[in-house]
């Protein structure tokens, strides 16, 4: 897919697969859209847009509805259904209704079997797949990338333009490779490489860059890894982060509902395999970790930038050159209520939460499980653990994870985006402490006042066991 | 969306890096159907009290001299985290026109664009220089011709600032994007009969 003899990279083969018209000194590339992924929260008004307008969706078919964001994940009643108790989420989601099935476009209602969130079900239906664009009113779209897509968030106004049009006008973004070497050591994960990349960049690092992941590393994560680190593009200010497809991806994707089939696999799988960056290809920005000096990692303040490993310090304010740095580590550290130069290891916590699309699919699951099978969770720790998806939590009470999990003294919930974003009920007190899977740890996230400390699923499920922040290595080695 | 040529307005100093959009707008406050009244959610958990209602005397958008302002200045890094375009809308709620920052996140700044809140891109010094401005004098006053991309300092420091000439056509204009692409239809029609659809949802 070299052209003109010219070697490019993932990214620039699938822009420029989807150009319907070129950037110009006046105008911004057209770009068209493979596929709109669409939820509750961020899509009333666009659906208000078209009805002021008189319009219709260009393209139901290459659009597709899920609840997730507001839904509770309460347990259902004896009819099968999720009550909805509070009355605007309820109404949000009748609008939802009655936008999908005016404008033709499949929906996953809540409790439905194929329910989940947006970016748990895209992938695990079969529906994202290589060299598509893929779009959704909704950040962590980034996502997808995990699959050599180009996937990012958008804002409602773009959610009308790509319903209306079936494309967006968008500046081209720079990119950046992002090689991560060396092989991971045991209790290290996907969450802790990304964690890692964003504590080096920083959270605005990666602003007007596409990432593409590369390196051993990389490669020898499973899709599911894959995903958890294309998720964490946006917390390092990239949009959209990209891994090369490759065997591990087309194993993941054949045979699910929407995977192509017969002589259409064999097609697919020869476009796909031309999409990795040729060599000799350049990006805008480089930059490499080391897998193998990784350890476990977790954010110490009030975004995904402020993190460390998890056997260091909290940092000083006074070390900090830059000033507006300073204020802003001083502010998180209030907020956090942190000394400076503290330790994180062994600080009590109030709540454990495993879930959201950066760690909720089934890997993420079994991870947890395993470590806490035949333990207890600490009398003073609530430890809450909702699946990504309705086909996740099938998957998982199949091979006996929920009756882990509440042997365990966990809650096992039904699915849904729940304390990532604390618009369900399901939130942190003010002032307690929470081990958190999730993506962000900004002020007031989980639930006002609620104080965040991001980690990958084994070392939020070793600091549910113990009670505090811990190292989940020391307690494996223990087993 | 309303033409915008020119902003004349006083400005308040947020001088906080990273302020995300849960900050913004927090996330209770999504549940809406639709754009109006989210100016009082503005920045809700730093602007009241534990009860959610009482002004937080200590936050600078409540103290009486800065009522006026239109124009926000900001730490680095404005406007990350989520897409929420509830964002922009919560702060044209809260009556602000622009704000200034060295660095703005690409989806907030996109979703300000489309909605006529003009993001400002400045240095560090110009940045620093206008926090200390707000602080000294809250009658302080700066100008912004959209047309020129210039924003005027009190001393009569006149400062380039980047804007794409799309959306600036856009806001002089007060035509939204959507139309253009809407006008696009043949050839997306073209591209479509020359790409095959790689899913189909309703299949
Ligand atoms: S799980 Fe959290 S980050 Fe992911 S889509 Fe839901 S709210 Fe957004």
């Amino acid at each position: 897919m070299k052209e003109n003899g010219k070697p490019r990279t993932l990214f620039e083969k699938v822009w420029s697969a989807h150009t319907v018209r070129d950037q110009s000194d006046d105008t911004p590339a057209v770009l068209y859209i493979d596929l709109h992924l669409v939820h509750e929260v961020t899509s009333p008004q666009a659906f208000s847009m078209l009805r002021e307008r008189g319009l219709s969706v260009r393209r139901p078919d290459q659009t597709i509805g899920t609840m997730d964001h507001s839904t509770p994940t309460t347990p259902r009643n004896e009819l099968g259904i999720i009550p909805v108790a509070d009355a605007m989420a309820a109404k949000q989601l009748d609008v939802f209704t009655k936008n999908c099935s005016d404008f033709g476009i499949p929906m996953y209602a809540l409790g439905d079997e194929h329910q989940g969130i947006v970016h748990v079900i895209g992938p695990e239906k079969g529906l994202t797949q290589p060299g598509m664009t893929i779009v959704c009113g909704d950040s962590h779209t980034s996502t997808h990338g995990a699959f050599g897509a180009l996937a990012f968030g958008i804002g409602t106004s773009e959610v009308g333009h790509v319903l209306a049009t079936q494309t967006l006008l968008q500046n081209k973004p720079k990119t950046m490779a992002v090689n991560v070497e060396g092989a991971l050591g045991d209790g290290v994960t996907a969450k802790d490489i990304i964690l890692a990349i964003i504590a080096k960049i920083g959270i605005g690092g990666g602003t007007g860059y596409v990432f593409e992941y590369r390196g051993e590393a990389i490669r020898k994560l499973s899709m599911e890894g894959r995903m958890t680190v294309c998720n964490m593009s946006i917390e390092g200010g990239a949009r959209a982060g990209m891994v090369a497809p490759d065997d591990t991806t087309f194993d993941y994707i054949s045979g699910r509902e929407h995977a192509p089939r017969g002589a259409g696999w064999d097609a697919a799988l020869s476009k796909w395999r031309q999409l990795p960056t040729d060599d000799g290809a350049s990006y805008d920005a480089e930059i490499t970790l080391r897998a193998d000096e990784l350890t476990p990692m977790i954010t110490y303040g009030t975004n995904p930038g402020m993190g460390m490993p998890i056997a260091a310090t909290v940092p000083k304010p006074e070390d900090e050159s830059d000033y507006n740095k300073k204020i802003a580590l001083d502010k998180a550290l209030n907020y956090m209520d942190l000394a400076p130069g503290q330790k994180l290891l062994g600080k009590a916590i109030d709540v454990v939460f495993i879930g959201s699309c950066t760690n909720s699919r089934i890997s993420d699951l079994r991870l947890a499980a395993d470590f806490v099978k035949g333990r207890k969770v600490a009398d003073s720790v609530r430890m809450m653990v909702v699946p990504g998806s309705q086909q996740v939590k099938r998957q998982a009470e199949s091979e006996g994870l929920d009756e882990i999990f509440r042997a365990a003294g966990a809650e096992w919930r039904e699915a849904g985006c729940s304390m990532c974003i604390a618009m369900n009920g399901d939130q942190l007190q003010p002032g307690q402490y929470a081990v958190s899977t999730s993506n962000r740890n900004f002020e007031g996230r989980q639930g006002k006042g609620g104080r965040s400390f991001l980690a990958s699923p084994l070392t939020a499920a070793a600091s549910a066991i113990a009670g505090v922040v811990t190292d989940p290595r020391t307690m494996m080695a223990a087993n | 969306m309303e033409k915008l040529t020119h902003i004349q307005g006083s400005i308040v100093a947020i001088p906080v890096n990273d302020i995300d959009t849960d900050q913004i707008i927090p996330a209770r406050f999504l549940k809406v159907t639709n754009k109006e009244g989210l100016g009082k959610a503005a920045f809700c958990d730093w602007r009241y009290l534990e009860d959610g209602e009482t002004p937080n005397p200590e936050f600078i958008l409540n103290d009486p001299v800065y009522q006026e302002a239109s124009v926000l200045v900001a730490g680095d890094n404005f406007g990350c985290g989520s897409s929420r375009e509830h964002a922009p809308w919560a702060l044209m709620g809260a009556g602000f026109k622009a704000v200034i920052s060295t660095d703005f996140a690409d989806i907030f700044n996109n979703n300000a664009l489309k909605n006529g809140l003009l993001p400002i891109i400045v240095d560090a010094d110009t940045q620093q220089q206008l926090f200390s401005l707000a602080e000294e004098d809250p009658s302080t006053a700066v100008s912004v011709d959209v047309e020129a991309q210039t924003l005027t300092l009190p001393d009569g420091r006149a400062i380039n600032f980047p804007l794409d000439e799309f959306s600036k056509y856009c806001l002089l204009n007060g035509v939204d994007q959507l139309g253009y692409l809407l006008a696009l239809d043949e050839e997306v029609q073209a591209f479509e009969a020359r790409n095959p659809q790689r899913v189909a949802t309703t299949a």
